[in-house]
């Protein structure tokens, strides 16, 4: 190589109680590159990630940027040294508004106080960078994800960076807004930036960058340049085995949906004309026993919206709901319980897990709160439970003790599902269950699904990535713009067929 | 090397040093300090003084933890105390008889119900109204006194009745009859919580709201359950308390109290951001504040800095165990587990 290194991270181990998450990592990044992290959940991606920003101490292991030794006591001073990072999940404030939210910390200062003109002037500026029609006044928590997503983008581009971190910048972006990040992201290397690129999507990573480290387990595998390595390779390497279950999978949906289509019966659950204003214009729903509904649509259809009607997460104000062919008002999700229906949100941290409490109690909430407060389940019982569902779902690290909040994104979503599934729901309704998991993981959850339709279990499933939608789904409701725009079983549909039904009509994306 | 390390990290490692070495203090300057005598079938000494002194502290500061624990705050226990003692005393005091049982019997009742009342009126602003807690009970904090007053008159109401004074300075089995008062509390609520469901929904429900109501719990009826007991322990507090003096002072029982028991509760390990919690820590918690109380007046602190001497224990024991200390004494990262690693 010609050129030094930015970045070189040499021999890093880190350790958790429970999990040894880092096991001797080394990595360097150059400048001016688009640097890939690759790897499973739980590999350690993240976790070098903190490890480079400062949340995280290092037990061993050296650092240094641009050749001189690195040493980080937390955040600030990596944000210091030049290097920024987007994480996973959005951490900003939403009660702010999305100019405090980028410039806070660095607002420009005049006498002393806070030159507000000048602030969001600022954040104006670089909002136009990134394209974004957003008013720099407007608070935050009343934007999209997605929009939200690209705030903490631009915030972290205002910062003299010189290793710019994105961890899975564009899991909730639709293909316009990953076109315009990667275009930013091409402006930004050829200022000289490097930049640290985590994605489970193959072909954003194939498509922008020109490394790859690929981490599995917590110890490092190797280092490549992208366009000398095959796809198929890179994957072996990341969970190194085959993925033939993936076809096998699609060929017996499409089978089941042929079979059940004579089959007339009652749908476990009828809604006709539900809607809430401003979330969802009425629609109607009907989901039979064994039935996989897929919901497809952009960020912002109004898919999640459908999803937290028919789950009693938000109260519908019109229309009217049927178990099994009786009425019944699902007005919390309590009551939606108690009719065998369960939600599965897709966001994970604010509506999910339990950060603070372990995997055997993030297992058995819902069944707990289900059997009422004096009807404890028993310890016994309890670690049953939990084990039974760490050994079906391959939960990683398999200690029922850790805290749910030290696992990684794609093993508190399998946390997840085990609570749902430990209610044995007659109706689970999936909201990106595979948002942010690798390809290993999601085909796990994939089979699961399918397996548990198989025995008869309803499942309504939402996935922003289409082709999973398809393969596993035996009817698909299509949203846009906040309405149902159809519904249809799945035979011989095409992606393209389907989104062209998503995009029909609709220009204005999520820019909400 | 890993036991030694379990130990330090415990939640319960530094309070319980911090009252080993306030203990020790003691015992150096008033040397006969850990003796205990047995006089009448009775158990005397500073270390019986300490716990029944802070029983009213201990049994708040019980309530106040499972309030905590769920990300509220009771600002009226000195309140509640304050009314039930008022209304226990007049009821004894208007009696013909204040000696008779059954009198006695009577107004510890009506005590206690209007304790649970007090309480449940604050789960209902809580719970029901989604009002904040610190206001919410701020509301009865500054009206509750008013309506002590109102009930006492304005005075301070004296009574003569054994039965009663039995309460907070009477002995069972050889122990001052308010240490298992509190025992008995705390048995309760180590029951309530552990050998039901309650303990991990009440965490559940303090740590991430939004999910546990997706998972089906009810956290309103789980809020407002939290407040009643807080209720409850205060009011029993304010009967010790009255009992204790065979007096209710409208103004000046149970004044403070809930800022010891908060401090109590935080000295115990139990963060003020709500979710994982330690009833042991409390207790051991209000102990560490009764013994200092004590240590002031033993040691013949001039009283003028009695309570800046309070405060510098407080202090010392609240930064061993902010998690900035306790990283850097352990060189660890602070990972999102390192302020709460152990379960009660």
């Amino acid at each position: 190589m010609q050129q030094t290194p930015i970045v070189e991270m040499t021999d890093i181990t880190i350790t958790f109680p429970g999990v040894r998450a880092l096991d001797s990592v080394s990595f360097r990044m150059f400048p001016g590159e688009v640097h890939s992290l690759m790897g499973e959940n739980g590999a350690g991606k993240s976790t070098l990630i903190k490890a480079l920003t400062g949340v995280y101490s290092i037990d061993s292991g050296t650092m240094t940027l641009a050749g001189e030794p690195l040493v980080i006591n937390g955040p600030a001073q990596a944000q210091a040294a030049g290097i920024s990072t987007v994480y996973q999940e959005v951490n900003l404030l939403p009660n702010l508004s999305v100019a405090e939210n980028i410039m806070l910390g660095r607002e420009p200062r005049k006498g002393g106080l806070i030159d507000w003109r000048a602030t969001r002037a600022r954040a104006a500026e670089l909002l136009e960078r990134l394209n974004l029609d957003v008013d720099p006044r407007s608070q935050l928590s009343t934007h999209s994800l997605a929009v939200q997503q690209l705030v903490a983008i631009a915030r972290a581009t205002d910062v003299d960076a010189k290793v710019l971190i994105l961890d899975e910048p564009t899991s909730s972006l639709d293909a316009d807004e990953v076109a315009e990040l990667f275009r930013v992201i091409g402006r930004l290397k050829e200022s000289g930036v490097a930049i640290l690129f985590v994605s489970h999507f193959l072909d954003q990573v194939y498509e922008i960058s020109d490394r790859l480290t690929v981490l599995r387990n917590g110890a490092l595998v190797g280092e490549y340049l992208t366009k000398e390595i095959l796809r198929i390779e890179l994957v072996h390497k990341m969970i190194g085995k085959e993925l033939a279950v993936l076809d096998e999978l699609e060929g017996r949906t499409r089978q089941a949906a042929a079979d059940e289509e004579a089959n007339v019966e009652v749908p476990y659950l009828e809604a006709k004309g539900l809607g809430r204003k401003g979330a969802v214009e009425p629609f109607d729903l009907s989901i039979r026993e064994g039935e996989i509904v897929g919901l497809a649509g952009l960020l912002g259809s109004g898919r999640t919206e459908v999803a937290r009607l028919i789950t009693g997460v938000d109260r519908a104000d019109s229309g009217e709901t049927k178990v099994l062919g009786i009425r019944r008002r699902l007005r919390t999700p309590r009551i939606a319980l108690r009719e065998r229906i369960a939600y599965s949100s897709e966001d994970r941290k604010t509506q999910g897990i339990v950060d603070e409490l372990t995997v055997r109690d993030n297992i058995v909430l819902a069944l707990q709160a289900d059997r009422g407060w004096f009807r404890r389940i028993s310890k016994r019982r309890q670690d049953e439970l939990a084990q039974s569902y760490i050994q079906a779902l391959n939960i990683r690290p398999a200690n029922p003790d850790a805290l749910a909040g030290n696992l990684s994104g794609g093993n508190q979503q399998k946390v997840l599902l085990a609570r749902w599934l430990a209610v044995a729901p007659h109706l689970l309704v999936l909201d990106e269950p595979t948002r942010g998991i690798d390809v290993g993981a999601k085909a796990e959850i994939q089979k699961l699904v399918s397996s548990l339709a198989d025995e008869g279990m309803s499942v309504v499933f939402i996935s922003a990535e289409l082709e999973e939608v398809l393969r596993l789904s035996h009817r698909i409701a299509v949203m846009r713009d906040r309405r149902k725009v159809a519904d249809l079983p799945n035979e011989d549909i095409t992606v393209g067929q389907i989104m062209t039904l998503i995009a029909s009509g609709a220009d204005e994306g999520v820019n909400a | 090397m890993n036991a030694v390390r379990s130990i330090t990290r415990s939640r319960l490692f530094w309070p319980v040093t911090a009252l080993a070495a306030l203990l020790i203090f003691n015992v150096i300057v008033t040397p006969g300090f850990f003796g205990i005598t047995l006089k009448d079938g009775h158990l005397f000494g500073s270390l019986i003084d300490i716990l029944r002194n802070g029983a009213p502290t201990m049994l708040v500061a019980l309530g106040m933890t499972l309030v905590i624990a769920t990300r509220g705050i009771d600002l009226s226990v000195g309140a509640i105390a304050a009314i039930s003692g008022a209304v226990a005393c007049t009821i004894i005091g208007d009696a013909p008889d204040p000696g008779n049982p059954g009198v006695v019997a009577v107004a510890i009742i009506v005590a206690v119900v209007l304790s649970l009342i007090l309480g449940s009126w604050n789960g209902l602003l809580v719970a029901a109204f989604g009002i904040q807690p610190i206001v919410a009970t701020l509301i009865l904090m500054t009206a509750g006194r008013g309506i002590a007053m109102l009930i006492t008159e304005g005075n301070i109401l004296t009574i003569t009745s054994p039965p009663y004074k039995f309460i907070g300075a009477g002995f069972l089995f050889g122990l001052p009859f308010a240490i298992i008062i509190v025992a008995v509390m705390v048995a309760i609520a180590a029951l309530l919580t552990r050998k039901t469901a309650l303990g991990l929904l009440i965490e559940s429900v303090g740590i991430n709201p939004a999910a546990s109501r997706i998972a089906g719990v009810r956290s309103r009826g789980i809020v407002w359950v939290v407040y009643i007991f807080s209720g409850l322990c205060a009011g029993i507090a304010g009967l010790i308390i009255s009992s204790n003096v065979t007096a209710a002072d409208a103004n000046s029982a149970g004044l403070w109290i809930e800022l010891d028991a908060i401090l109590a509760v935080v000295i115990g390990g139990t963060s003020l951001a709500g979710g994982r919690y330690s009833l042991t820590g409390t207790i051991v918690g209000a102990i560490v504040i009764q013994t200092l109380t004590t240590t002031v007046y033993t040691a013949g602190i001039p009283k003028e800095i009695a309570l800046v001497f309070k405060a510098i224990v407080v202090i010392a024991v609240c930064l061993l165990q902010s998690p900035v200390v306790q990283d850097w004494m352990h060189r660890r990262r602070p990972t999102p587990s390192s302020t709460k690693a152990v379960a009660s």
